[in-house]
């Protein structure tokens, strides 16, 4: 496969370095301008991550407003400080771990692992759990 | 003028997608909050609407901004998903 530049079109006229660090293509991580497909793909995993912090928040806002009171005390009012600590922790770290992936790109180094992927996997089981025991076991008040 | 020839991957519209998407999700959270400001009345939850309000807003032009194969200017980015979590921040406050 062909690697293209990124010079195609008018983005191509980028002309000073200021201009060019701006768009994080003169970094200050050095390497050189990747294939844009990878920039894309990165960019889309970026926004991945921001669309399941969001949904993460939504459902926080859900099981406190919408679902009735379980006989458990404060079980809504846990569920949903867990999944919005957990959407918070996810939306701080979305743009460095895009930071860090374009660096890696631009190296052309392997890419640096994610700790919030085995986070995000943790907690949602456990909620996930928590839930189970809760409508089985824990009935509505 | 001769079109460059189309991207087998369709990795900009892809990409392009995805930004509309996030807006959406984001107007839909945005919305949701509103509606339990709306009810409930209380100075946190309106602050936390008001942010994902505007991180809908901010999303919204950062995928306005980026060109066809380059993201947005990092500002924009930082202040995406720097929204998000603001809007997460507020949520833990007590009354929700």
């Amino acid at each position: 496969m062909t690697r293209r530049r990124r010079g195609a079109g008018p983005a191509a006229g980028r002309a000073g370095a200021g201009q060019a660090d701006e768009y994080g293509a003169g970094d200050a991580d050095g390497g050189v301008e990747p294939d844009y497909r990878f920039t894309l793909a990165n960019e889309r995993t970026f926004l991945a991550w921001v669309r399941t912090g969001v949904s993460l928040l939504a459902a926080a806002v859900a099981v406190r407003q919408l679902v009735p009171p379980f006989s458990v005390p404060y079980a809504r009012e846990i569920l949903a400080a867990v999944c919005a600590l957990l959407a918070f922790v996810i939306a701080v770290r979305a743009y460095p771990h895009w930071r860090r992936a374009q660096s890696a790109i631009r190296r052309g180094g392997p890419l640096p692992g994610s700790r919030l992927l085995p986070l995000l996997a943790a907690v949602l089981a456990a909620v996930a759990a928590f839930t189970t025991v809760l409508v089985w076991a824990g009935g509505t008040a | 003028m001769s079109r460059p020839p189309r991207e087998p991957g369709l990795q900009p519209e892809r990409t392009r997608l995805a930004w509309r998407r996030t807006t959406l999700t984001q107007a839909v959270g945005a919305l949701l909050l509103l509606h339990t400001a709306a009810e409930a009345a209380s100075a946190p939850v309106w602050a936390a609407a008001c942010c994902a309000a505007l991180a809908t807003g901010v999303t919204f032009v950062a995928g306005r901004l980026r060109r066809e194969t380059a993201p947005p200017p990092r500002p924009a980015m930082v202040l995406t998903a720097g929204l998000t979590a603001a809007t997460a921040l507020l949520c833990l406050v007590p009354p929700l």
